[in-house]
């Protein structure tokens, strides 16, 4: 068994052992991409549902497609589509799915915790496709999975996660996944984006911008969420660009091999300059490929698929 | 003469008591002579007195009935989570026999009706004495005053717009210089909005690690900073509600070193626990002010010890399990306390070694009623026979069912706490009986 627990709400409750299994599951999946037929009928007839309480349409159609590429019947609830609505306690929603008696439930969730108290109640699989500020694991996962790719073994490499990290459950992800395969993280952004509580998780916090990236390996760009902070967090998309905006100026002074990451929707020419997001040091959108195969690994393992049958574990 | 739990006549003794009064607990059994709802005689040993009914209180403690400067009732507006009738049936199972509701109901606690119209459905329950605090301001907008004078006259203890901070220092000046000649104080919710913002925990390691918006002990501290200089400006009494940090206590203690008049409470969940209780995403641990780091906690519990903070007050604040079911960050602030408070003061402050069991009874009648000028929450000749019976070594799990509170809405759910109590009296009859 790869996977423990028949949920993955976070890279908090894996081991490294786990994330290091599921990442060389996801990268068969990935080889099968190039294939004609990039289908494995392993989930036929069982049902996984997309229940997305909050927006969002690439982790959404990331989850999708992955469904889809393992042969599931999908199901799609979002608030604003379904009676799952605002005045119905998670507790409601919860009993309405173990009634639908479903094979797997995805979930988007606004309030942290969302995931974790779905995973108790309900006897399927969970997924956390994100709850509040809290956990991202899937985004976590593929993150790692780029960061593998070029580098291989993360042990003594430098990350460097920059943006609005209070709000930013992939830097949480990130943190919790990193650290435990031995990467050395190192937070920034501006004072009021970086949590002080969150060295005691065992990382650096640097908000000097120049002193953050000297030596990084990745810089995992976040997006800078405008409509929530326009007024409050910082002074302007302007001064943010100059202070913490990632450019050539900035990548110049990186090492030669360094890899720019974004987890996207990207605010060009705020927290990432147009030139670096479409230049030579950018993985985006291997990061996209990566979270198609990341996450039918997820579903792959938690229906029980056999890692044998990939291949894995006999070469 | 025999003694029976159903008929209480209106002269009895309670004898083998061990009388805790004043700050000290006897050392040798003793007795409390009732007669028409007052208290006749007291004192070490056997009464002399004969022919008069007598229950042998068989070594529990008897207090002064136990005093609560803070409690929402929830009546009127939100009878679903509380009333008038069941906040005092679960304030009579946990010793109490006064209690001093809030006035952020549905509608607000705002005019004289409203002040009169809790009194009388206290007295219709009969099993505490009921003051109501009136709002400082109509519909708790923060806007002007209510018409303090008139509601005093009608029962008022006390002006608060809790639940919500008073955001205007010139409201709260204006309140306190007011409020002092009426001889009632001001009560702050103590925080700062523009500090703690949509915060739902403390700001610290946990709320950090668990992605929730925190709230910044600075919002609490700058708040009763505040509040304290404007009642040393208008030379009034200023009480500050639930306080919860380690800056507070001191900016508390400062002042009290100074001669002003400012008396403070905290509750029993923020003198036992900690912000690493809201781990598990549960809302039974979301209060407000909320559950700080074990530093805060400690300072908070020394504070009472200390005299800094003056008593403990419950915030005793009803949900339905329906609210309490919505994510963490969706949910209400507030827990239900009248029931454990009692358990927790002796399982987190006297068996930790903080206080002793006199300290903890006075911190719970004798001090909050003395501060409010409220009658009861003494033990002595003549005065009104508002009296608790208690086992203080009874070791029992905190369950729900067991609760009067129509919520149940408790932190401390499975735990298992120190002290029970056994049997309450209000005016010489009694209110509350356990397992009875
Ligand atoms: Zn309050």
């Amino acid at each position: 068994m790869i996977l423990k627990n028949k949920d993955v709400l976070g890279l908090e409750e894996l081991s490294a052992e786990e994330i290091l299994g599921v990442l060389e599951i996801a990268s068969r999946f990935r080889a099968v991409f190039d294939r004609p037929v990039r289908s494995v009928p392993i989930m036929r007839g069982r049902t996984v549902v997309n229940f997305f309480h909050e927006p969002s349409t690439r982790t959404r159609i990331s989850f999708e497609l992955a469904e889809k590429r393992l042969s599931a019947d999908i199901v799609n609830f979002s608030t604003a589509t379904s009676s799952f609505s605002k005045g119905e306690t998670l507790r409601d929603t919860a009993e309405n799915l173990a009634a639908m008696k479903i094979d797997m439930l995805i979930i988007r969730h606004s309030s942290p915790g969302a995931a974790h108290y779905l995973a108790k109640v309900l006897e399927c699989s969970v997924i956390n496709a994100g709850d509040g500020a809290h956990e991202h694991p899937t985004q976590g996962l593929l993150d790692i999975m780029t960061m593998q790719q070029r580098f291989g073994d993360l042990r003594g490499k430098k990350v460097t996660i920059i943006g609005d990290i209070a709000h930013s459950r992939v830097a949480r992800s990130n943190i919790w996944g990193l650290n435990k395969l031995g990467a050395e993280v190192t937070l920034c952004g501006p004072p009021t984006m970086v949590p002080g509580g969150l060295a005691r998780l065992g990382v650096n916090i640097e908000f000097d911008l120049k002193k953050a990236v000297a030596g990084a390996d990745v810089l995992n760009v976040l997006r800078i969420q405008l409509e929530r902070h326009s007024s409050k967090s910082f002074p302007s998309n302007r001064e943010y660009h100059r202070m913490y905006g990632i450019t050539e100026d900035v990548v110049r002074t990186l090492k030669p091999e360094a890899i720019v990451m974004h987890p996207g929707p990207m605010n060009r020419d705020v927290e990432i300059s147009s030139e670096v997001a479409d230049g030579p040091r950018q993985v985006i959108l291997d990061q996209v490929a990566n979270g198609v195969a990341v996450r039918m690994a997820l579903i792959y393992l938690l229906s029980g698929g056999d890692p044998g049958a990939l291949g894995v574990g006999q070469d | 003469m025999e003694w029976s739990w159903q008929r209480i006549p209106s002269e009895f003794l309670v004898t083998g008591v061990k009388l805790c009064r004043q700050g000290k607990l006897g050392k040798r059994k003793g007795f409390l002579h009732v007669r028409k709802g007052r208290i006749e005689g007291l004192g070490i040993g056997t009464p002399t007195v004969e022919g008069i009914p007598a229950l042998d209180g068989d070594g529990l403690v008897c207090g002064p009935g136990f005093v609560d400067l803070h409690a929402h009732f929830r009546e009127p507006g939100h009878e679903e989570k509380e009333t008038v009738a069941t906040g005092s049936r679960a304030a009579a199972a946990g010793g109490y026999t006064s209690v001093v509701t809030m006035p952020n109901t549905d509608p607000a606690i705002d005019n004289t009706g409203m002040i009169r119209y809790l009194i009388d459905r206290g007295k219709e329950a009969g099993l505490c004495r009921i003051h109501p605090t009136g709002a400082v301001s109509p519909g708790r907008d923060g806007q002007g005053m209510t018409e303090f004078g008139d509601m005093v006259n009608a029962g008022a203890v006390g002006f608060t717009d809790d639940g919500s901070p008073i955001a205007s220092g010139g409201l709260m000046s204006n309140a306190l210089k007011y409020a002092d000649v009426l001889g009632v104080p001001i009560i702050t919710h103590a925080e700062d909005r523009s500090i703690v913002g949509k915060g739902c925990m403390h700001s610290g390691y946990w709320s950090a690690r668990l992605g929730m918006a925190g709230m910044a002990r600075a919002g609490e501290d700058a708040a009763v900073f505040r509040d304290i200089e404007l009642a040393k400006a208008a030379g009034a009494h200023l009480h500050v509600a639930h306080v919860s940090t380690k800056g507070a206590v001191e900016i508390i203690r400062r002042a009290k070193n100074e001669g002003l008049r400012v008396t403070a409470e905290a509750t029993p969940h923020h003198f036992s626990l900690d912000h690493s209780r809201c781990r598990d995403y549960s809302p039974l641990f979301k209060v407000n002010p909320p559950l700080r780091e074990p530093d805060d906690v400690n300072a908070v519990a020394d504070g009472l010890a200390d005299g800094t903070l003056d008593c403990i007050a419950t915030d005793h604040a009803p949900h339905t399990v329906t609210e309490k079911e919505h994510q963490f960050d969706q949910a209400p602030f507030g827990v239900v306390g009248l029931e454990t408070a009692l358990g927790v003061g002796i399982t987190y402050l006297v068996n930790t070694g903080v206080m002793d069991m006199g300290q903890l009874v006075q911190c719970m009648s004798e001090t909050p009623a003395r501060i409010f000028n409220l009658p009861g929450g003494r033990l002595e000749e003549g005065a009104e026979a508002d009296f608790v019976l208690f086992d203080p070594a009874c070791q029992w799990v905190v369950d729900a069912d067991g609760f009067q509170s129509r919520s149940r809405n408790s932190a401390y759910l499975g735990e298992t706490l120190t002290g029970r109590v056994s049997a309450t009296f209000r005016g010489g009859r009694l209110t509350w009986r356990d397992g009875g």
